[in-house]
């Protein structure tokens, strides 16, 4: 696939993009029954009547689940219904054992919210319509031949998910490219974690999204046909289908054809999509209200409660990064949308460290090494923590450690896990400023290489810093280059 | 006044496969049952708000506390198929 920039698809045809995204709450049990939910626990141990519905079984809210989705709305911008209702979705599919799942209608506990993104310095409000709140379903694996879903001969099923609660937050169709879509995702996956209401990690499936895109001649104000799409494991996989299925609308409706309304499948493998053929022909899911739950009645104090609650979120943070310590947008943006991230600069800082020279480390030596090991920023703090950088940043301020030193020190401490002082002494890292070393450094150097010497005595200037490399070279990096520039200075004066 | 009914694609709906004589027997059923409910709407006036449950009790929530759970060899007790501590269940999805 060629992939056609946005922005020359964006002059012919304008994009519309709306997602639905499934979001697991980090509860200690499941929505209605007092099951564990937790990841990665042996097949079918977290079950119990309510969740596999067994007649006769009663659902039963989770407080803490409720408090989390009132959070989430909040932290959006919805209004927070003082009286939703709960609603049985009814479907035939293995992965519900009681073949309908418990969800909301349309009554929902949040309404009408906003999320900002911003793409290349440009920000744009994203409508939230709804969030509302429902359980997970098992988990099916298709099992046969190839393990592909499409050649499955039989799927087996794991219901220590189904029950575990979810909240879907469905955005308005506001979404214009799919550079958006993963803003708009990233920015949705730094609230919920701010909030810590959710693992929201992606590839175990905590954190999910569905995509309705459709495409239409720009400047029409009509809606194009609506195409889903599923199985997007990652925001990488978010974008790239997004990107896949916009130009292959658009070349659809270049060849004068037409989408049609229908559901595909992202395949990871080949960065294509393909329609997804149900089983399930009539989607009728008969929503009628749960009549084993009465209608959910929120305190307007308890609200107000949760409110006065809410922690600093991610836009919050990014701003008061920029205006308190002076760090630059892209800096802010990296430092601020990680809560992990932002507590290492806060501690960092608050030991006396200037915050745009952590800001600096955070987003190039630190940067760097978290996605060489794929390490996150709170393992990192364990090998390299923030004290360690200050003090690092310290020793650099007082000229201590040369930048190469610093940088050298740096990788010793992660690769070794020994201290920086030990570090620094062993490996002889202290910035030698002495005279009477470096002056026998010069002296070596100065002897070595005539011809650079004579090309400097002739008025070649640019050649001093292949002298002073040689002389940082011979002190392994201990050299202060300063003091090195200027002692070769003097000393090729002299006749 | 008698409700129709669209037996066909309710039987579709819940995966039943009715003979002709069920069919016409369910369908006046149905009719019948969905005619009373239609009474209803007859006397819900603008001044009687929606309501979705019969019982004026307050939300009950459980506190986010485990209990204990019943394990795979009683989940799966009654399963038609299983394959380990998994139910075993037909194909579902066809990508093209
Ligand atoms: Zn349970």
């Amino acid at each position: 696939m060629a992939g056609a920039s946005t922005t020359a698809v964006a002059q012919e045809f304008e994009t519309v993009i709306g997602l639905e995204c499934h979001v697991e709450l980090s509860t200690t049990t499941k929505m209605f029954c007092g099951c564990r939910n937790e990841f990665g626990a042996p097949p079918n141990t977290n079950v119990c009547p309510v969740c596999l519905g067994h007649p006769g079984s009663l659902p039963v809210p989770n407080e803490r689940a409720i408090e989390y989705i009132v959070r989430i709305g909040l932290a959006l911008g919805c209004d927070i219904a003082p009286r939703s209702l709960f609603h049985r979705k009814n479907y035939f599919y293995p992965d519900m054992p009681k073949n309908f799942q418990i969800s909301q209608y349309d009554l929902p506990v949040c309404v009408g919210g906003h999320l900002d993104v911003e793409v290349d310095e440009h920000v744009r409000r994203i409508g939230i319509t709804r969030v509302h709140m429902e359980e997970d379903t098992g988990k099916t694996t298709h099992a046969g031949v190839t393990g592909r879903i499409g050649q499955a001969e039989y799927a087996l099923v794991d219901y220590n998910r189904a029950g575990v609660p979810l909240v879907e937050v469905v955005s308005e169709p506001d979404i214009r490219s799919p550079e958006e879509a993963r803003a708009y995702l990233t920015e949705l996956r730094a609230i919920l974690e701010a909030l810590g209401v959710s693992d929201v990690r992606m590839e175990e499936g905590s954190l999910r999204c569905d995509a309705n895109v459709s495409v239409r001649p720009a400047g029409s104000h009509e809606l194009g046909v609506k195409v889903e799409i599923k199985n997007l494991n990652s925001i990488r996989s978010l974008e790239r289908a997004l990107s896949h299925e916009r130009d292959r609308q658009v070349e659809l409706l270049r060849a004068g054809g037409r989408p049609v309304q229908e559901t595909r499948h992202f395949d990871e493998e080949t960065g294509t999509t393909h329609p997804l053929r149900s089983k399930e022909e009539a989607f009728d899911y008969r929503y009628f209200p749960e009549p084993d739950l009465p209608p959910l009645e929120l305190d307007p104090a308890w609200i107000e409660a949760i409110r006065a609650t809410l922690p600093e979120l991610p836009a919050a943070r990014r701003d008061r990064l920029r205006r308190e310590h002076g760090l630059r947008p892209e800096q802010a943006s990296i430092v601020g949308s990680d809560a992990r991230a932002a507590e290492y600069f806060e501690r960092a800082v608050a030991l006396g460290a200037p915050g745009p020279a952590v800001a600096r480390w955070m987003t190039q030596d630190l940067a760097a090494y978290l996605n060489r090991t794929g390490e996150g920023w709170e393992e990192l703090a364990k090998r390299f923590s923030p004290e360690a950088l200050a003090d690092l940043l310290r020793r650099s301020e007082e000229g201590e450690l040369s930048s190469t030193g610093a940088k050298a020190a740096f990788e010793l401490v992660v690769e070794t896990g020994r201290p920086l002082g030990e570090v620094i002494e062993e490996r002889g890292l202290r910035q030698v400023s002495d005279t009477s070393q470096l002056e026998a450094w010069v002296d070596e150097v100065i002897a070595e290489n005539p011809r650079l010497v004579e090309q400097f005595r002739g008025g070649k200037e640019g050649v001093l810093n292949a002298l002073v490399g040689q002389v940082m070279k011979r002190s392994a990096g201990s050299a202060n280059p300063q003091a090195v520039s200027e002692l070769l200075r003097s000393r090729l004066a002299e006749p | 006044m008698p409700v129709d009914i669209d037996i066909d694609h309710v039987a579709r709906l819940a995966r039943l496969e009715l003979s002709d004589e069920e069919r016409e027997r369910l369908r006046a059923q149905l009719s019948l049952i969905l005619e009373h409910a239609a009474k209803v709407s007859e006397v819900a006036t603008a001044d009687v708000p929606p309501t979705a449950s019969a019982i004026p009790r307050p939300t009950v929530l459980r506190p986010d506390v485990p209990t204990p759970s019943m394990g795979p060899e009683e989940a799966l007790a009654n399963a038609p198929d299983r394959e380990d501590d998994r139910f075993r269940v037909p194909r579902i999805v066809e990508v093209e």
